[in-house]
């Protein structure tokens, strides 16, 4: 089953809204080997200027994720998932993940490249706060091994 | 902590270094908390099955422990990255008693009017793990 050469450009409807919890940021922190009391402790973050925990800047691929499941699951796209290596992955941030955010992902697939026979597929999934506001665009390029 | 100014900041200047210990505790910590539950982070048969070494680290792991040298850098606070890649080279063996060393170290790339970029080495067993690892920061 091939990469669908036409998924460039195709878009999938906004995740349901994902509310980042004060435990969740300072769980992931912690898987992470982060030891920042802004992402720890809320009077510090407080007192750095933040309304509450900071997430670490990697925190983003667990509303990234949502998205990447939506393509993943999409039968016409294409994409083995059994055979899907991750190649590269982005975090380009208008700010940083608080805990209370509410956020909001859409993805859209930039480009789709084969390579020696393998697929290169690049998603930008852009999340924004229940504002509509961008905090941060997480874009990964997945490599889809050929068949053998 | 204080944060760090772009005064006296020279292109590979060492800003950060950092080693870390991973075990198999990390790798399941990592999992329950993004919620990436691959078996081949935490089943050295799945792991063998699709023809690995045996377990690997969560790349997303490797990519977020690798850029907490710097966050410690700046004070601690993550709201200075303004953007963070890295392109993912080699795997990361956790072995199931040993463990896995993971050392990071992060060098002045650039210097420019919003900040600067910070360049990271990360390696494991002498081998570089991510490519092209970079840290855009916001510096006054």
């Amino acid at each position: 089953m091939p990469v669908n050469a036409e998924l460039a450009g195709r878009s999938y409807p906004p995740t349901p809204p994902y509310l980042v919890g004060r435990e969740k940021v300072r769980e992931f922190a912690r898987a992470v080997l982060a030891t920042s009391p802004l992402s720890l402790d809320p009077l510090a973050a407080r007192a750095a200027g933040y309304s509450d925990v900071v997430a670490p800047p990697t925190f983003a691929v667990v509303v990234q994720e949502h998205t990447l499941a939506q393509l993943l699951s999409d039968p016409d796209a294409g994409i083995d998932f059994s055979r899907v290596v991750h190649g590269d992955q982005r975090f380009s941030f208008t700010r940083p993940i608080v805990a209370g955010d509410e956020l909001t992902a859409t993805l859209t697939v930039t480009s789709v490249k084969t390579l020696g026979g393998h697929s290169m597929v690049t998603a930008e999934s852009a999340i924004v706060d229940s504002a509509g506001l961008h905090v941060v665009t997480a874009t990964s390029t997945l490599v889809v091994r050929g068949e053998e | 902590m204080s944060a760090p100014t772009k005064v006296g900041l020279s292109v590979g200047d060492v800003v950060a270094e950092q080693s870390y210990h991973l075990t198999r505790d990390t790798l399941v910590r990592y999992a329950g908390a993004s919620g990436d539950f691959n078996p081949i982070h935490y089943r050295d048969d799945v792991a063998t099955s699709v023809g690995l070494d045996g377990v690997l680290a969560h790349g997303m792991l490797t990519m977020g422990l690798a850029v907490q040298p710097v966050v410690d850098w700046l004070g601690g606070d993550s709201g200075k990255v303004l953007d963070y890649q890295v392109r993912f080279t080699r795997p990361v063996l956790v072995d199931a008693q040993g463990g896995a060393d993971v050392s990071v170290v992060a060098k002045v790339g650039v210097v420019d009017d919003d900040g600067a970029r910070i360049d990271l080495t990360v390696t494991f067993h002498g081998e570089t793990v991510l490519g092209k690892a970079q840290v855009r920061v916001a510096l006054s």
